[in-house]
């Protein structure tokens, strides 16, 4: 029988040091005070699973939970299919490759907060460049400060401008690795475009497109900054997405046991969705 | 040194659980290195760590829809998770 050796595991310490040092210690911290109530002052006392019972009947979390979903749903079914068109649509040789590419980048290299900014000056109605033309040119009713159907709609339209480019450049990358001789076997044969996609581009395009639409799940089921720039989850409570309500109940009314155990909640949704991601990608890579 | 961690007993016995089990995990692979692969009844292909992954998740989600649905005390669904484990060690 062949003898493993071990040692190697040894090199992983420092690494596992640093995620114990910025992940762990914080996330047991975090089931701690979620079995507490404290008034501040480092004194805490015990309140059982109280917080999540409340918690999951809550009919503010349902909503916010809701909204979350609805959100990374409508992201999913606007970038994926719009990413993969315009990688399609993009040239693989030339000078204009790198035009696209660094056009495609752009949007993602601008941090969070200052696309919230930047959107919220934009559509603003009156001042807003998209708000004026909207109103006083085009003749719509358009104030996302007001009507939750439109806050809806600039936070979405928004983000599809943020990160579309994301799903973009990792089909792009699928599609370039396809060669040449494919699309000339494809030709022989007189395959429509429809099923040179079908066959040939999509499934070269699967496995980043998992990571793709991984990515964009958890990006966007995690959201924070840029929404709570533009709306500041306003109207009402219309675009509260789930963290924006879990920083109200934390760092807004300084409940921390409740915060703890929301965002325990939240946490395991993350990582039911994440796993079960990462195990159907790796499940048909078996195949 | 850890006031600030806020600690009770029974999350810090929670959590020397989980970690007990990781080290239980890191004997065995010793001993019997290659993490047990097999393709279980779900169709996965699950080593003895994926499977406490698993057991674990779900045992926090029985736990989580109990409490949502029912509420306190917690035996059935700490039965309900036991049982959920040690089928998923055994069949998945």
């Amino acid at each position: 029988m062949k003898t493993h050796n071990q040692k190697a595991w040894f090199f992983v310490l420092p690494v596992l040091f640093l995620v114990a040092f910025n992940a762990l210690v914080p996330m047991m911290t975090v089931v701690n005070y979620s079995v507490q109530e404290t008034f501040g002052n480092n004194l805490f006392f015990w309140q059982g699973l109280d917080w999540f019972e409340n918690i999951l009947r809550s009919d503010r979390f349902h909503a916010a939970l809701g909204r979350q979903f609805l959100f990374t749903g409508l992201i999913l079914l606007i970038e994926v299919p719009l990413g993969i068109a315009i990688a399609l649509s993009m040239p693989r040789k030339g000078v204009w490759v790198s035009v696209c590419l660094v056009a495609m980048a752009l949007p993602m290299l601008i941090p969070w907060n200052v696309v919230g900014a930047m959107w919220n000056i934009f559509t603003l109605p009156k001042i807003g460049l998209a708000g004026y033309f909207l109103n006083d040119v085009l003749g719509v009713n358009y104030n996302m400060t007001q009507d939750p159907v439109a806050a809806w709609v600039t936070i979405i339209v928004m983000d599809a401008w943020h990160w579309t480019s994301l799903v973009v450049l990792l089909s792009y990358a699928g599609l370039v690795s396809i060669p040449e001789a494919y699309y000339q076997a494809a030709k022989t044969d007189g395959a429509s475009n429809w099923s040179i996609f079908r066959y040939i581009q999509l499934p070269k395009m699967k496995t980043v497109l998992t990571i793709a639409i991984l990515l964009r799940f958890m990006d966007s089921f995690n959201i924070y900054t840029e929404p709570f720039v533009l709306t500041g989850g306003g109207p009402g409570n219309s675009t509260t997405l789930l963290s924006i309500d879990l920083v109200k109940i934390a760092l807004g009314q300084f409940d921390l046991g409740p915060a703890a155990a929301m965002s325990l909640i939240y946490f395991a949704i993350t990582l039911l969705v994440s796993w079960l991601f990462y195990t159907l990608m790796n499940k048909d890579n078996l195949n | 040194m850890l006031s600030w961690m806020a600690w009770t007993l029974p999350t810090a016995l929670v959590f020397i659980g989980i970690f007990s089990a990781m080290g239980v995990l890191v004997v065995l692979e010793l001993k019997y290195p290659g993490g047990q692969e097999r393709r279980g009844i779900l169709g996965l292909t699950t080593t003895r760590g994926d499977r406490l992954f698993i057991s674990l998740l779900g045992s926090s989600y029985i736990f989580l829809i109990w409490l949502g649905l029912v509420g306190t005390p917690l035996w059935w669904p700490l039965g309900i998770s036991v049982a959920a484990s040690a089928f998923c060690f055994w069949k998945v």
